[in-house]
Parts: C-alpha cells; structure tokens; sequence
C-alpha cells in the first residue's frame, strides 16, 4: 500500500476509536463533564496525565530540540518532568482531598473571595489559550504534510473530532480518549526509534544505544557525534552553551511551571482517593519517562543520521559534503514542505552545513571559498523525516501521522475542558448565577467547550506570529501566579485573601512585564548583559514566583490571619480522612 | 483517632518525608545536572559523561522513584496514624 492510504488507513482508525469511546463515556452530569465523575482508575488516569501532558511539541519538536541543542536541552527533560515530583508531593493529594471541579475553585474557597477566584480564571484562560492554539497548529501540521491536505481543512477535521467527543463527553469522554491516545502516541514514538536504535547500534532499547558503540565502527554514538558536530564547529552535543544560572531558572521555571498547569492539575481530581492521586502522579510520571528518556536517543541519532547523509566524505573537509544534485528523495520531500530549505550561496552545487557564528570555523570555511551555511533545517523534522532517512517501511511514516495527532488532540482536547470548565462553573455558577441548575450549568459547560474549540481552530489557522514565544509565558505564567497561590493555600495557614490576590497579581505582572519587555518591545536587547541577574524570559517565571511568595507571606504576617472556618478547612485537606 | 495532637504529628512525619525527597529532587537535577555537570562530567561510564547522562535520563528515573517512594511511605503513614479514607 502507498504511504497515503496507509496514513488515512491509520489515522481514520484512531479516530474511529475515539470517536466510539466518546459515544460509551458520554457526560450526564456535571460532576462526570467536570471531573469524569471522580471515578478514574489511577493507572488509567496516570496515561490520561502522561497523554494530556504530552502535546505536539513533546511528540514533534522535543527530539529535534535535543538534537540541536545537546546539553542545553536538558532544561526541558528535566524541567518538564521534576514538576511532577512537586506536583505528587506539594499539590495533587491536597487538591483531591479538597474535591471540588476547578483550579479557581479552590483558589477562591480557600482564599474566601470571588475576585481571587476571578484572578485565578484570567490566569488559566491565558495560560491554556496560548497552549492551545499551538496545538491546533501542530494537527494542522501533520494533516497537511502527511495526508496532503490543505492546513486549514486539517485543522478542521482535527476540531470536529475533539467537539466531538470533548462537548458530549466532557472530563469522562476526554479521559478515556486520552487513554487510547497515549497508547497510539507511545507506539508510534516507540517504534521507529527502536528501529533507528538496532539500526545504529544493534541495541534494540533507545535508552541504552544512546550509550552504545555505534555498529562495526568501535566508538560510542555520542563521542562519534561530538567529533562530528565539532568538526563543523557546533557546540559538542554532550557540552552546553547557556550560562549555568540561566539553565537553572529556566529549569526551575518550567518544573513549577508544570505543577502550576491547570489542565494537569485537574486530572487529579479525578481519581477516587488522595492515595490514588499520590499514586496516579507516578504513573503519570512512568509513562511520560518512557517517552522522555528515549527523546535524547533519538534525537542523537538522528542528529547523526543526518550529518552522515548531507556528508558523504570526510567531515569538514572542502570536498566532504554532498552534491545538491545527488540529495536523495527524501530531501526532496521535505524541501516541499519548507522544513528542509537549501540556498547555494557560492554557487558550487554542494550543500554547505556548518556553524557560521564560530569564529575559528567560519576562517576555515572562508578559506574554502564557502560564503555561509546552506541549509536550513527546522527541528520538527528529527521526529517527522527520521523514519524516511533511516529507511523505514511505509506503515511506521504513517504511524508517526498517527501519533502526533494523538498527542495534539489529547492536549488539546484536555486544555478545552479547563477552559470551559472555568467558565461554566467558576463564573457562571460560582459568581454570576449562583442557584443555576445543574442540567442547565452542563449545557453552558458544552456550549463553553463549542466556544472554545472554534477559537482554538480559529487561532491555529491564524497564529499569531508569537506563538513559540508565548509558550515561555504560559510556563512563567503558571509558575508566578497559580502555583504560589495554591502551594501557600495548604501549606501555610496565615496567607489570607488580600496576601493570595497581592502575590498573584505582583508575579504575573511582573513576569508578563519582563518577558513582553525582552520578546516583543526590545528584541534587539533580549541577551544576557541585558538581562536581570543573567535570567532570560524562558526562566523569568522563577523570579516572579519568588516576588508573589515574598509579597504573600510578608502581607500575611502584617494583617490579619484567615477566618477559624478557613484554617479548619485547611486542617482538613492537611489529611485524607474526612474530619 | 483524629485528635489535633494526632493530626499534627501525622503532618510533622509528612514534611519530614517530603523534606527528604525534595532534598534529593533538588541535589540530583540542580545540583548535579546543572551546578557540577562539568565536573560529573569527567566521569565516563558505559559510554556516557555522568553529568550529562545525569540530566537526560538519570535525574528522571530518580524523580520516579521519588514519587514511588513518596506514595508508598504516605499510605503507611496514613493507616500509621488511622488518617487513611
């Protein structure tokens, strides 16, 4: 079968499997649309986790990040995994125990106040809107590279699969479907980088070919792959080129970042016990590590695989790289699609690759008569083109198709829920009309979705030109607002209303300030001698994370404590049994 | 069973525990796959520089068995202390 039928063939099953599941868990009350009745299985509800947390970057771009920007890259691996340690311990068995639907919920219970409750929301619909529209794009992506379809008619197929079965399903329909989708995402990850692993290594487990000798040549993939990045004047793969106090706020960001996601949060209230969302964290945890700790394999191999086809000869040599005539099919494919991009620009035929911001290296290439690099290669393609570079058959190509939709949807899908939820529960019923029924609050619940997924849809086809960079805010965002505001509303008694409201308000501000500053007024000053303490706007969100604590416990102890029945309450979610 | 004195022994033994994990967390991923990577990384081991194998795959095993062990420790604290649902 040709690569077309193939991928229609896999991606109209998956979609056939949703849509099935989204028909057996449909919503008939509020608390199954909000949080899938809080009758999840924790092992069910930890591939949920790992599936909603996954998105199109994890699945597209994370390998090809590793694979360019070696050690420096380590920022997302551990970052966007350290969160759940944070989130197992600090937050998700305390939020349970609490039990309510929403994020903003318990921000305004414990903090006894609608407008900290109305802070919180504004925070999650920024936060999740960015997210989203980024996932929209990545179906749009996919559908249009592999199925050879418009962007735009991707995107809509891809918006009425998750109207489908995230209006009628709500929380429960969302679950089940994220289940199915980890196990098509984690296939299909799998499969190819298993292939590419025996292939390089004979090691068939990625994990440990990244540590391997590569086959018939006695030296170890990663020195192999430091010489040849080196020789044509990368940075080594093994070494970094960030400064270390920039790695460790950007690090600390995105761990805090992570347990300060509404979306992720949420999808532990809905397990049965505060055990079982302890429990469901690892889990999570475990089947997200399966994925991440087989992206830097991946990607080295990739990385190498690459630079070996583009030169054939002696790396860095005058007369090592390729004839652009002699590029095989595959680089044609993908120059169709602009993520491979070729310019001669001394017109000698040959395709010149190399680092042309070294000073030592770009000496050489000048004397070579070479008048900078060549070709242009977008991250994506490690993960998109790997399986064509390594040769491999047809179904696994299609496979990929399969399971970056997967990891697009089920994001997607899983931010459309908080976004809506937030409003029909949190504004609607929590502020406007407090005594609304539930059959009729369930309804604003799907129209809210409906509303959702069109503006998702509609800002995936018309990104704004921002989008990489917002995703950095939504991060820093999380990490300066929710997570202070929850982690403090458990652990320290004393922070009352007007501390929650003053330190959220501070470090969003201050970080929304920060990064728009460096991201979009002052491009031209967006380096580290401009920077406040060395910290770029990946890693501000450390920062204003440090002002909202700093703000809320020192107002905390110059007014009054909480009310006795908030402290109680606090008592009570301290512990799992009801008191 | 569920008096104040009990309770608030209970969350002593939790952020005692919890202090311990976090300690690791933050030794493992900061401390030695940022602050001294360069250093770990004059230690070669089956094929890997130890920081940097650090960073990208052994400061996530650890942050698993964090979680495991975290899990499994509460669950004997809270029938410990009869706090469990």
């Amino acid at each position: 079968m040709d690569l077309k039928t193939l991928t229609i063939l896999f991606v109209g099953a998956s979609f056939a499997l949703y849509i099935g599941i989204a028909i057996w868990a449909k919503a008939k009350s509020t608390k199954d649309f909000y949080v899938a009745g809080g009758g999840v299985h924790p092992i069910a509800n930890g591939m949920a986790t790992a599936a909603d947390w996954m998105s199109a970057a994890s699945f597209i771009s994370l390998a090809g990040i590793i694979s360019f920007a070696g050690y420096d890259s380590s920022v997302y691996l551990m970052g966007w995994t350290g969160g759940y340690v944070l989130l197992a311990l600090l937050l998700a068995p305390y939020l349970r125990k609490f039990g309510k639907f929403t994020v903003p919920e318990f921000i305004g219970d414990r903090y006894y106040s609608k407008v900290a409750r109305i802070v919180a929301v504004v925070c999650l619909i920024i936060i999740s809107f960015t997210y989203v529209a980024g996932q929209m794009r990545g179906v749009g992506i996919v559908f249009s590279r592999f199925l050879e379809v418009e962007i735009i008619t991707g995107l809509m197929i891809g918006m009425g699969v998750v109207f489908f079965y995230a209006v009628l399903g709500g929380m429960k329909g969302i679950t089940y479907t994220q289940v199915a989708q980890y196990c098509v995402l984690i296939f299909a990850y799998m499969v190819p980088a298993v292939f590419i692993a025996v292939q390089s290594t004979g090691n068939p487990i990625p994990q440990l070919a990244f540590g391997s000798e590569l086959t018939g040549q006695g030296i170890h993939l990663l020195e192999k792959l430091d010489q040849t990045v080196m020789a044509l004047g990368f940075t080594a793969f093994t070494e970094g080129s960030k400064s270390t106090i920039d790695v460790f706020f950007i690090t600390l960001a995105l761990m805090v970042g992570t347990a300060g996601l509404p979306h992720v949060i949420v999808r532990f209230f809905t397990v049965p016990k505060v055990s079982d969302a302890r429990k469901s964290a690892g889990w999570a945890l475990l089947f997200i590590t399966i994925l991440y700790t087989t992206a830097p394999a991946l990607g080295s191999m990739a990385r190498l695989n690459l630079l070996n086809t583009i030169q054939p000869g002696e790396i860095g040599a005058i007369d090592g790289n390729m004839n652009y005539s002699e590029r095989p099919t595959w680089f044609k494919t993908w120059e169709k699609t602009g993520l491979l991009a070729f310019e001669d620009k001394n017109n000698d035929g040959r395709i010149q690759y190399y680092n042309e911001k070294n000073a030592t290296f770009k000496a050489t290439a000048d004397s070579y008569g070479w008048k900078g690099n060549e070709l242009k290669v977008d991250r994506d393609i490690m993960v998109l083109a790997n399986p064509e570079i390594a040769n491999l058959p047809n179904w696994v190509i299609a496979l990929i198709a399969a399971g970056g939709i997967a990891a697009a949807l089920s994001t997607a899908a899983g931010l459309l829920l908080v976004i809506s939820s937030s409003i029909s529960h949190d504004l609607v019923k929590g502020i406007m009309v407090p005594d609304i029924s539930e059959k009729k609050e369930l309804m604003i619940g799907r129209v809210a979705a409906a509303i959702a997924i069109m503006i998702a849809g509609y800002l995936g086809a018309n990104p704004p030109g921002f989008v990489a960079q917002v995703v950095a805010l939504a991060f820093g965002l999380a990490a300066s607002s929710l997570f202070p505001a929850i982690l403090l509303g458990i652990f320290y008694k004393k922070t009352n209303k007007m501390a929650a409201i003053a330190g959220m308000l501070s470090g969003i501000i201050f970080t929304m300030t920060y990064i728009i500053y460096f991201k979009f007024m002052h491009i031209e000053l967006n380096n580290a001698e401009h920077w406040l303490f060395g910290v770029s706007p990946e890693g501000i969100g450390s920062i204003g994370m440090i002002i909202n604590f700093v703000v809320a416990i020192v107002i905390s102890n110059v007014t009054p404590p909480p009310p006795q029945e908030i402290q109680d309450l606090v008592e009570s979610i301290r512990v799992p049994k009801s008191i | 069973m569920s008096s104040k004195e009990n309770r608030e022994a209970y969350w002593k033994a939790n952020l005692k525990l919890m202090g311990i994990l976090l300690a690791i967390w933050f030794f493992v991923s900061y401390v030695c796959g940022i602050i001294f990577v360069n250093e770990l990384n004059t230690i070669h081991f089956a094929g890997f520089k130890l920081g940097f194998w650090i960073a990208q795959q052994g400061s996530m095993y650890v942050f698993l068995v964090l979680i495991l062990i975290y899990a499994k420790k509460m669950n004997s604290l809270d029938k410990k202390f009869g706090l469990e649902e």
